[in-house]
């Protein structure tokens, strides 16, 4: 892969200062508009309940448009992503920028779901009542969804979490007061506060590897190419293809925050 | 225990096993609450201009200074990184509802300062005047080299408190509505995203501030051995009764509306109301510390209770009010955490005694505008009749 993101004059991941500026213009005016609706509007717990395809909000006009594809009828569940993750970014224990859910589904519609220690070590047998009674088992990676209208962003009293145009959702660790308020408004529980960092922290699909031309380490190691990266401005990249097959699906499409993390195969009782 | 969503186990996110915001998050609203509801109750006289409350409305100002000048401190006990928390004043970040904090909060405790300053300078020039010794160049910092006092300062000085308390009226609604705002703004807890949820931050400040100032009110009359004013605890149950019936009003209003519309909210809601926020929601905040203050309050009102009996059910109700708006903050801001975003379990919340954010750190951090008040009441007359007790009389205008 070859380096896909532009390089900046100090190397540092902020280095894109107008563009930032700029989004953060747009933050802020969208931002007002969105508090004047919130106030006088109906109400923001009411996030339409019929609402159950992502907004047309796919449309950035930057080089590069950076998407994640998770196909869950390939993923086995095996952990790899997990521990390449935590080896990669020194991920702690008992916190997770990636973690795996095993969803066991029974015939009278009842949810079994576990992720022991984020999956990392992967899953026992399903026990044997559980697997008499079961409709259908599947394990479904989970991450941050850099979202294009991300509520983190948003709420950060200081500007430590922001947007790159290139759609990396990134935290400046020199700025962060470790408030969590990210941790609160993150609807999909991607974000936590480093224990050793004491800063917030979440996957940040490895900018710095994506920086050098690499893919995130999750999607190397993954042995069933159920994790898949690329640009989709690419024509030739398969996140471009899966998202013009149009077949994919988005976490809690009633939150609106137009998330570039797309699930191939996901059934609804995942949440 | 009843699950969400047709959840077979409890089931949380990873990074979801703990409650993020706890004790120092509960009691940060609850005192911005009293500050903004004290001061309400020294504007019942220095705006509205209702003599009752003329013996308190110096007081009500002390004790919201006393309390605004802790309000920041749970916030910055909570930050992982709190040598950092000036970067909101120097990079605040609009479109965060919390960016604005740092201003409004400064603005009000200076606001503050001004009001008593100003309501005080008589009675700085006066000491400063009188004084010798250690306390003198005290006495005449505080005046800030003006020793004089003629009655057309205290003509301006009165319209200037008249103008600062009508200000600090929507600035201190601004300071406790916009709390309520941080909370109601965020759509991904359901527990929390209302749009009512700062209308109700403010009337619950108000309640709580009335009933503060009542009970250390009776406090301090006890302990000086003074009479009560008991019109002036009449007219204040009066007005406790009207802000508390408002208050719980907006918060079952909520709660029916979102038991009503029966969508996705209520799904993980009830399981929450009735499983982990039982015992301190149901039965702490409306049916013990709600229902029993309101009966209790409209029976001090329209029966014409009078001395003692006035005096038992004022403070009855005023501690009950107290507990009903810190159990209102716990179930509000903890409870929206123990759902889980999985949607599919509930998170466990651990008391936590002497760590960091614990529930001793949350006592010494409530205990120190009372002890803050006793030393500012050493030195200043806080009520009324006191100015005249103290050598070298000063005309107060409040």
């Amino acid at each position: 892969m070859e380096n896909m993101l532009p390089n900046t004059s100090d190397g540092s991941v902020d280095g894109d200062h107008d563009s930032r500026r700029e989004f953060l213009k747009h933050l802020l005016s969208g931002t007002a508009t969105a508090t004047v609706l919130m106030v006088f509007g109906p109400g923001v717990s009411k996030v339409s309940a019929s609402h159950n395809q992502p907004r047309q909000g796919y449309n950035i006009q930057t080089e590069h448009e950076f998407a994640y594809v998770i196909d869950v009828n390939r993923c086995i569940g095996c952990g790899n992503c997990v521990r390449a993750c935590a080896r990669e970014n020194a991920v702690p224990p008992g916190v997770f920028r990636t973690w795996v859910e095993r969803y066991v589904v029974t015939n009278d519609g009842h949810v079994y779901v576990e992720s022991p220690d984020g999956g990392r070590e992967g899953f026992e047998e399903i026990n044997a009542e559980l697997r008499k009674a079961a409709k259908f088992s599947l394990t479904v990676p989970k991450m941050c969804n850099q979202c294009m209208d991300p509520p983190c962003v948003q709420v950060c009293p200081v500007g430590a979490r922001f947007r790159t145009p290139e759609g990396f959702i990134l935290v400046d660790n020199d700025h962060c007061l470790g408030c969590a308020y990210c941790v609160q408004a993150c609807p999909y529980g991607a974000t936590f506060i480093n224990p050793v960092k004491k800063v917030s922290d979440k996957c940040t699909w490895c900018y710095h590897r994506v920086k050098k031309g690499k893919l995130p380490a999750c999607v190397t190691v993954c042995p069933n190419k159920a994790r898949l990266f690329g640009d989709l401005k690419d024509p030739e990249s398969e996140v471009t293809k899966i998202f013009k097959e149009d077949k994919w699906m988005i976490l809690k499409p009633a939150m609106d925050t137009v998330p570039y993390c797309f699930y191939v195969g996901l059934p609804r009782e995942v949440i | 225990m009843e699950l969400p969503h047709d959840a077979l186990v409890n089931y949380v996110f990873p990074n979801n096993t703990r409650v993020w915001w706890s004790a120092m998050i509960v009691i940060y609203p609850y005192i911005t609450g009293l500050i903004a509801g004290a001061f309400m109750v020294s504007t019942f006289y220095h705006v509205f201009k209702i003599k009752e409350f003329k013996p308190i409305a110096n007081f009500s100002l002390v004790a919201s200074l006393c309390f605004a000048f802790f309000a920041g401190v749970p916030l910055l006990v909570h930050l992982t990184q709190p040598q950092r928390a000036w970067e909101i004043y120097a990079t605040p970040h609009f479109t965060s509802a919390m960016s604005i904090f740092g201003y409004v909060y400064t603005g009000y405790l200076l606001l503050l300062m001004l009001e008593i300053w100003i309501i005080y300078r008589p009675y700085f020039i006066r000491m400063a005047n009188r004084t010798k010794g250690i306390m003198r160049p005290i006495w005449y910092a505080l005046t800030l080299g003006v020793t004089t006092y003629h009655p057309e300062s205290e003509n301006v000085d009165r319209k200037v408190t008249g103008f600062l308390a009508g200000l600090g009226i929507p600035w201190a609604c601004l300071l406790h509505g916009y709390v309520g705002f941080v909370f109601g703004s965020v759509k991904a807890i359901r527990w929390w995203a209302t749009p009512l949820q700062p209308i109700i931050f403010l009337s619950s400040a108000v309640v709580s501030g009335m009933a503060m100032i009542l009970v250390m009110y009776s406090f301090i009359m006890w302990r000086r051995r003074e009479p009560y004013d008991f019109p002036m605890i009449r007219k204040l149950m009066i007005s406790l009764w009207i802000a508390f019936v408002l208050d719980w009003a907006l918060e079952m209003l909520d709660l029916v509306h979102v038991y009503y519309r029966r969508d996705i909210d209520w799904e993980e809601i009830g399981p929450l109301i009735r499983g982990p926020l039982f015992w301190t929601y149901v039965v702490g905040q409306i049916a013990i510390t709600s229902f029993i203050p309101t009966i209790l309050l409209g029976y001090t009102v329209l029966s014409r209770a009078w001395g003692k009996k006035l005096l038992y059910l004022a403070n009855v109700c005023s501690f009950l009010l107290l507990a009903q708006v810190l159990l209102m903050r716990f179930n509000v801001v903890i409870g929206g955490q123990l759902i889980s975003k999985s949607g599919r379990g509930f998170v466990d919340y651990e008391w936590d005694f002497l760590g960091k954010e614990g529930l001793f750190t949350m006592m010494a951090i409530f205990a120190a505008p009372f002890v803050v008040y006793y030393i500012i009441s050493r030195f200043l007359p806080i009520f009324d009749g006191d100015m005249a007790e103290r050598p070298g009389k000063a005309s107060g205008h409040a």
